[in-house]
């Protein structure tokens, strides 16, 4: 008897992590779809040029210190950047939210005419072009949208374009939650 | 079309699965051996039609159809044919897709080559395998199809970070998943032994070859995204201890105790419940870490229900696999009994310390990768585990492990005996001591403890290594692949670890400002900056410095790094410039200018760091070689007898 217990010891342990995983299973669902580790967590740093003054650099973590504000990843080459544009510009008006365009492997020249022939929703815009800090921030394609509260924790990601019921079903009920 | 008659492959693909494992596990309980004959059929069938789903996605893939989601979520029009073949394997659905043909493929091996093998128990084996193959295809098609229709089509797909473009990263992951699933291989021949009470030996013998060859694929696969890591993303290292290595390092480090409890099982007979655990925790390791990563589950906590009807199923999958596995081991094993005994210094010993030293490594990178799970799900608050933990604790069970590796493998079976190569073994480790003190003297320093320690050990490995070959050739007898496997895989540990304990403790870097002819010295070699000159691009201009770096007065390398100026975006940017020789890596990069011809640089040296990739290539190398070893093709009929005997005693009736 004693023999056979030394043997179902390894079936314990196993029973403990199949536990363990479902309790994180059962606390999910709320969490929906997941998009980012990053969640929970600081903004990683950001620090790129300007795109209409690439001699400048911005550090997201000290313009918007204190702000909510949302960072946007575009560019020229994303046909679903074009859909969102609409929907961005529109929310960031309606609702007064600072939006941080980050332009992504692009043409400088080609995004500085985008913006002027779709309008301008960002309060900035910065470059991004060897890549560097969009793997920083975990952007796996082009349209991603980053929700950032005061503190600079990453509250919210939106993978793919971003449309007004998204933003009042997914976005907004986290900013008013947190008493913003 | 082409979706659609890859989603009906899989439907098919799964049918023939279930026919497989049904056939392979209930056939043998009846009398007919037809039933036992349908098994290989269902088994090529199957492969056909997943080689087919395969082929479709690729070629929606190549034919740029977005109406197909995967391919409009992981392509665009601009994506070079080769990365659009590779995308296939580029997210969740696509990867399980390459996980069951992989699967697949390794059954086909086994099927093909063991012919020679009772028939009931291969069988048994491809219905274990069938069985794997049914769960995959049900949680592809019910959870996770990739052949999915977009309606509208969009016009393009969305494009992927150019970093993610890299050929090392391309070829990764079929490398990590031929290694992954080449796991459970052993882990079915594990469970038919189990389910036939056939216990002895044989089976750990036939385990070997499979074991070691999945074992290799893994060192390559893993060595690959470290590589990629290094060169490409220039983190400055080549191991994070990040969730996803690391749940790719728990099933190695296993593997790799599982290689040498099988060798233990096979010529002595003994820890064969030892073995028998290792050959279910290696694969479940395996799937947890594919499932874990592939669904984001341990990047993050909250990531575990990605999709809340997956994680279910993911659940539900483990359960029945490894919970199964482990109420059959839990079942059988105490019927096992080892009657032979061994001295504290045998090789028995020595691979039974190499085991529990492995399997300490590996559960403390377990405990390190799922407490932020285990504080998380128990409300304890978010925490964070990083290298501080995993550095300190991994050299723990390592440093002893890596100091036993070469007695261990010279001592004999049952006595502790070195024998005749005693001396030898004592004299490379004299000579490796001596040159590690050597090159801690001259070359390096004895500031860091660990350094001189490490290279010792490291040093003492590789030639140990080869004392064995040596005195073989010497005395004019033949060479076995098996030997030389053994003899090449343990070299490149004794290199690898040459390397990570050099980089680790001897990396130096420094920013500093440099005017025009100054230099600096950064470990044993000086930096001169030799002032700067315009240069120019197709579309850029740049400021290009001239640093010429010299070793004990000797031109070694002249670096060209750039400050670019791209004329069209108006934008800055650095481009380091990195000398590699086989010996060290040199890396400048420029900062700022402080104006008067004054510079900011960035300075790196990182020795050895090529030893690290040159140790995995030779581990693979000593691997594939061993695996092939001829003495483990089977003889057409002697081992068949012997081993329907062995069912006979075990199942205590006449076969």
């Amino acid at each position: 008897m004693k023999a056979l217990n030394r043997f179902v010891l390894p079936l314990g342990g196993f029973a403990l992590l199949v536990l363990l995983l479902a309790i994180g299973l059962r606390q999910a669902p709320d969490k929906g779809i997941i998009v980012s580790p990053l969640i929970g967590k600081p903004a990683p740093a950001l620090r790129l040029p300007l795109l209409n003054e690439p001699a400048v650099m911005l550090d997201a973590a000290e313009t918007f210190r204190g702000r909510w504000y949302l960072l946007n990843v575009w560019g020229t080459w994303c046909p679903e950047c074009r859909y969102e544009h609409k929907a961005l510009t529109e929310i960031s008006q309606r609702y007064q939210i600072p939006v941080l365009g980050m332009d992504w492997k692009d043409d400088d020249a080609a995004a500085r005419e985008w913006l002027q022939q779709l309008g301008n929703p960002y309060e900035q815009v910065v470059t991004d072009h060897e890549g560097r800090t969009a793997i920083a921030w975990g952007v796996y394609g082009a349209p991603e949208t980053y929700l950032i509260n005061p503190a600079g924790i990453i509250v919210h990601k939106k993978v793919g374009g971003l449309t007004l019921d998204i933003w009042q079903r997914e976005f907004l009920p986290l900013m008013t939650r947190s008493g913003s | 079309m082409i979706p659609e008659i890859g989603h009906y492959a899989l439907i098919l693909a799964l049918l023939l699965a279930v026919a497989q494992s049904a056939f392979g596990l209930l056939g043998p309980l009846s009398q007919r051996s037809r039933y036992l004959d349908a098994v290989p059929f269902a088994v090529a069938g199957q492969f056909v039609f997943t080689a087919l789903a395969m082929g479709c996605l690729v070629t929606s893939f190549v034919q740029f159809d977005f109406s197909v989601r995967y391919v409009a979520e992981n392509a665009n029009s601009a994506l070079p044919i080769f990365y659009r073949v590779a995308a296939l394997w580029g997210a969740h659905e696509g990867s399980l897709l390459l996980w069951i043909f992989v699967l697949s493929l390794w059954t086909v091996a086994v099927t093909l080559r063991s012919r020679s093998l009772p028939p009931q128990f291969v069988a048994r084996v491809l219905g274990v395998l069938g069985l794997l193959s049914v769960g995959f295809l049900l949680f592809t098609l019910a959870t996770s199809n990739p052949f999915l229709r977009l309606d509208p089509a969009p016009p393009d797909g969305r494009d992927l970070n150019p970093v993610l473009q890299d050929f090392a990263l391309a070829i990764h992951p079929p490398m990590l998943y031929t290694g992954y699933v080449g796991l459970s291989v052993a882990f079915a021949f594990a469970c038919a032994a189990m389910i036939e009470g056939r216990l002895d030996q044989a089976w750990a013998r036939w385990t070997r070859p499979w074991t070691t060859l999945a074992w290799a694929f893994l060192t390559a696969g893993i060595a690959l995204g470290s590589w990629w890591a290094y060169y490409e993303l220039g983190w400055g290292g080549f191991w994070f201890w990040d969730p996803v290595e690391n749940a790719s390092f728990m099933p190695w480090l296993v593997a790799t105790a599982l290689i040498h409890s099988l060798a233990v099982t096979d010529k002595r007979g003994l820890f064969k419940s030892w073995t028998l655990l290792l050959a279910i925790s290696g694969f479940s390791l395996s799937l947890l870490g594919t499932f874990l990563v592939r669904s984001g589950v341990l990047v993050s906590v909250h990531s575990f229900a990605a999709d809340p009807a997956r994680g279910i199923f993911i659940l539900a999958f483990l359960v029945i696999i490894i919970g199964g596995a482990l109420t059959l081991y839990a079942w059988r094993a105490p019927l096992l009994r080892s009657d032979a005994g061994f001295e504290l210094t045998s090789r028995e010993s020595f691979l039974l310390f190499n085991n529990i030293l492995l399997v300490i490594a590996a559960a403390v990178i377990f405990g390190g990768t799922l407490a932020p799970m285990v504080s998380d799900a128990l409300h304890l608050g978010t925490l964070s585990v990083g290298p501080q933990y995993f550095n300190p604790t991994f050299l723990l069970p390592t440093l002893p492990l890596l100091a036993l590796v070469s007695v261990g493998m010279h001592s004999g079976w049952k006595r502790g005996n070195l024998g005749r190569v005693r001396r030898p073994i004592l004299g490379t480790l004299v000579l490796a001591v001596a040159l590690a003190l050597a090159l801690c003297a001259g070359a390096y320093d004895f500031s860091v403890m660990l350094l001189p320690v490490g290279l010792a050990l490291g040093l003492w490995i590789a030639l140990a290594a080869l004392v064995d070959p040596v005195d073989r050739l010497r005395r004019g007898l033949s060479l076995p692949a098996g030997i030389v496997g053994m003899s090449l895989a343990h070299i490149g540990l004794g290199v690898l670890t040459i390397g990570i304990t050099v980089v680790q403790s001897v990396t130096v870097e420094r920013d500093t400002a440099l005017a025009q002819g100054a230099q600096t010295t950064l470990g044993s070699y000086s930096f001169r900056f030799d002032g700067t000159a315009p240069a120019e691009g197709a579309n850029f201009s740049a400021t290009e410095a001239t640093v010429t770096v010299n070793q004990n007065g000797r031109e070694v390398a002249v670096l060209k790094p750039q400050k670019r100026n791209y004329w069209v975006q108006q934008s800055a940017m650095t481009e380091a410039a990195i000398s590699s020789s086989w010996n060290r890596d040199l890396f400048v990069a420029m900062g700022e200018d402080l104006g008067q011809g004054k510079w900011s640089l960035r300075l790196q040296v990182r020795p050895l760091i090529q030893f690290v990739w040159f140790g995995a290539i030779i581990m693979m190398v000593g691997g594939v070689v061993s695996g092939l070893d001829r003495r483990y093709k089977l003889p057409k009929t002697a081992p068949v007898a012997a081993a329907e005997t062995a069912t006979a005693d075990a199942q205590g009736q006449a076969a």
